[in-house]
């Protein structure tokens, strides 16, 4: 019997209507997560990975609009329900931390007043006082001193703020927290200690996280598993600690990893992916990595690659499943392991 | 605490830079006061009357510090001058006369303009898109284009003249006296309604327009979705979240509209021949009355300046940014 799943999507698009034309900005996308792990999600910018949490949460605002598929937090479809119980779904079930630390407090109110206006969103019968000493208590879990119940967002430093943010992300205890490069905005020794609040966190707390980021080692070492996007879509989901160049990856995700700078490694070389990001108004047909990729091959440029089971998990690549017709010489596929979607 | 002391020295200074100014312009004109009062006079005042006018006004040949603090001594006790126009009137009884009709009109109407510009406002951008969205903004910037004193006209030929709904000019009927009774109440508020529909026409704009937009610019900021996604109610959210946060320049320009409170609507004053300040102002710069637009000016000065010192203290509990002078972003 398999756990259910915290966060399942299937085959998940989702289009912007621009004045060129829809841009599908996430595209077929199927991914699960599990209770209590950390999932990292990770692609340039412009990839469609913020967008994608957007989605999951509902809040694609203006143009952006859900195109096919299904969003089901703790089973349930995310876009079934009411507004009504949209609002109480939300932060109860499944909560999120922006990224933009310096700018998701209102100014105008002091950091109780914020973590209040939650709880008592939430839990209109809880007390003034109860809900005061809940946000004393969050304070303390995210190591804010509680004089800073006080303090107004100006009055804190930018790691402060981000962590006031995910006190109010946890306040009401949801399984499922998505952190959109919770940390981008902040210095690597600020980065550091967050990172590892957030890892102590998810460990006494046991939600699972969808960590949104662009930083391949950040990731690697923080979640179990990591979901590379590209152009819209997951081309590879992978164990993190599969994650270096001795092992066969997706094209893009190798790319990515030789893109790494190493301290340790003196004659290891740094490079780019050579080439542009695709145009999402104009995808080339087949494999959108096609144009960038070194092992690019005839069927490359017709077919959309699957996601397929490849040793170290999924990958949409003709390279690892030669049987849909690509190039002789490639590895033939591994066994079927626990990768199964 | 600081920032409020900071204020208030602030306040005094600036007081003081615009009675002292107000002394030493008049002073840098050409000719002088008992000029234009014998001018007045066809040349039918002999040398002795002009003397004793002069004397009458406080002019002499005093080195000029001395006349500076007979100046002040007369501010505050209270001496502010006689009004040619009025004489011997004493400027501030003709102030005193004007000055309530003015804060009554335009004091009421800018407030009326105000509260329901930013109402409106606030609603607007949070049914963006909406039908009132779509026709209120146009529909009031295109009355504000209009001059206003146009617009005034216009009501004053159409609603008062053709339509004889109301009275075209004056701020009460002739047959009342200005009194408590109910008679007096009624007819300066029939007689109000034309020159404060005109003022609200003309400045009603700016301010829905105004609160809208830094409403939508707000409601797209960062910290308005995660409160969105935090669950906070959605009445909740456009009042302490999004236009909370939206009203902080419309504070400013309200400042700016007090000022104008006491300066009176000159133009909509002389429309409706509306005993205001306005009014009062327009005919003592054409009568050369000095010492009446000296005391306006003091008056108007004095009164923008208590304004803003007010609104600082209001945006101080407002934002608390600028209590701690806003050293961080």
């Amino acid at each position: 019997m398999e756990e259910q799943p915290v966060l399942e999507l299937d085959r998940v698009s989702v289009v912007y209507e621009s004045s060129a034309g829809p841009v599908r900005a996430v595209s077929d996308v199927s991914l699960k997560v599990y209770p209590g792990t950390i999932m990292g999600l990770i692609g340039e910018s412009g990839c469609g990975k913020s967008t994608l949490g957007n989605a999951i949460m509902r809040l694609l605002r203006g143009n952006a609009r859900l195109a096919e598929g299904t969003i089901r937090v703790m089973s349930t479809d995310v876009y079934a329900l009411s507004p009504r119980e949209l609002r109480t779904f939300r932060w109860n079930t499944m909560s999120m931390v922006f990224q933009s630390a310096m700018t998701a407090l209102n100014p105008v109110m002091t950091v109780e007043q914020q973590i209040v206006d939650t709880l008592k969103s939430h839990r209109p019968h809880l007390s003034t006082r109860a809900a005061r000493e809940r946000a004393r208590e969050l304070l303390h879990m995210v190591r804010i001193d509680e004089k800073h119940l006080r303090s107004y967002p100006h009055e804190l430093s930018g790691g402060m703020r981000q962590r006031v943010v995910i006190a109010i992300a946890i306040a009401l205890e949801p399984s499922l927290v998505i952190m959109d490069e919770p940390t981008t905005a902040l210095d690597v020794v600020v980065q550091r200690s967050i990172l590892q609040q957030i890892q102590e966190l998810q460990a006494e707390q046991g939600f699972a996280i969808l960590f949104i980021s662009h930083d391949f080692s950040l990731v690697a070492e923080l979640a179990r598993q990591v979901a590379v996007m590209y152009a819209g879509r997951i081309v590879e989901v992978a164990d993190a600690k599969s994650l270096h160049l001795d092992v066969a990856h997706h094209p893009y995700t190798e790319g990515l990893l030789r893109a790494i700078p190493r301290l340790t490694h003196e004659d290891v070389e740094i490079e780019g992916i050579p080439g542009q990001p695709p145009d999402l108004l104009d995808l080339p047909n087949g494999c959108a990595y096609a144009p960038r990729c070194p092992y690019v091959a005839p069927i490359c440029s017709s077919h959309q690659p699957e996601l397929h089971p490849h040793p170290n998990g999924l990958a949409a690549c003709h390279r690892f499943h030669p049987t849909e017709g690509g190039a002789p010489g490639w590895p033939s596929p591994a066994p079927l392991s626990k990768w199964t979607t | 605490m600081k920032y409020v002391l900071n204020r208030l020295l602030f306040f005094i200074i600036s007081v003081w830079a615009a009675v002292t100014i107000n002394f030493i312009l008049p002073r840098m004109m050409p000719g002088d006061p008992a000029d234009a009062m014998f001018a007045k006079f066809q040349n039918n005042l002999t040398p002795q009357a002009m003397q004793a006018l002069k004397l009458q006004f406080g002019f002499s040949n005093q080195p000029l510090i001395e006349q500076y603090f007979t100046y002040l001594k007369g501010l505050v006790t209270g001496h502010w001058g006689l009004s040619f126009t009025y004489y011997p009137t004493p400027t501030t009884t003709v102030i005193a006369q004007s000055l309530p009709w003015t804060i009554g009109l335009v004091g009421i109407t800018t407030l009326l303009s105000v509260f329901l510009g930013t109402a409106l406002g606030i609603y607007t951008a949070w049914r963006r898109g909406g039908w009132l969205d779509n026709t209120l903004p146009i529909a009031s910037l295109f009355v504000q284009a209009a001059p206003y004193m146009w617009t005034g006209l216009l009501l004053v030929y159409f609603l008062g003249f053709k339509l004889n709904w109301f009275p075209l000019s004056h701020g009460y009927g002739d047959s009342v006296e200005p009194s408590a009774s109910a008679a007096f109440i009624l007819s300066a508020l029939r007689h109000g309604i034309l020159p404060a529909l005109t003022i609200f026409l003309g400045s009603f704009s700016g301010w829905l327009i105004g609160m809208r937009n830094n409403m939508v610019v707000t409601l797209g900021e960062d910290y308005v979705v995660f409160a969105e996604a935090k669950g906070v109610r959605p009445s909740r959210l456009m009042l302490m979240y999004a236009a909370r946060n939206a009203i902080l320049p419309q504070i400013t320009s309200f400042a700016i509209a007090i000022g104008n409170i006491v300066s009176g609507s000159i133009l909509t004053e002389v429309v409706f021949s509306y005993p205001g300040i306005g009014l009062q102002l327009q005919a003592a710069v054409l009568q050369q009355d000095y010492p009446l637009i000296q005391s306006a000016f003091l008056i108007i000065a004095v009164s923008v300046l208590l304004a803003n010192l007010i609104v600082d203290l209001l945006y101080a509990r407002l934002d608390p940014r600028v209590r701690t002078g806003g050293v961080a972003a």
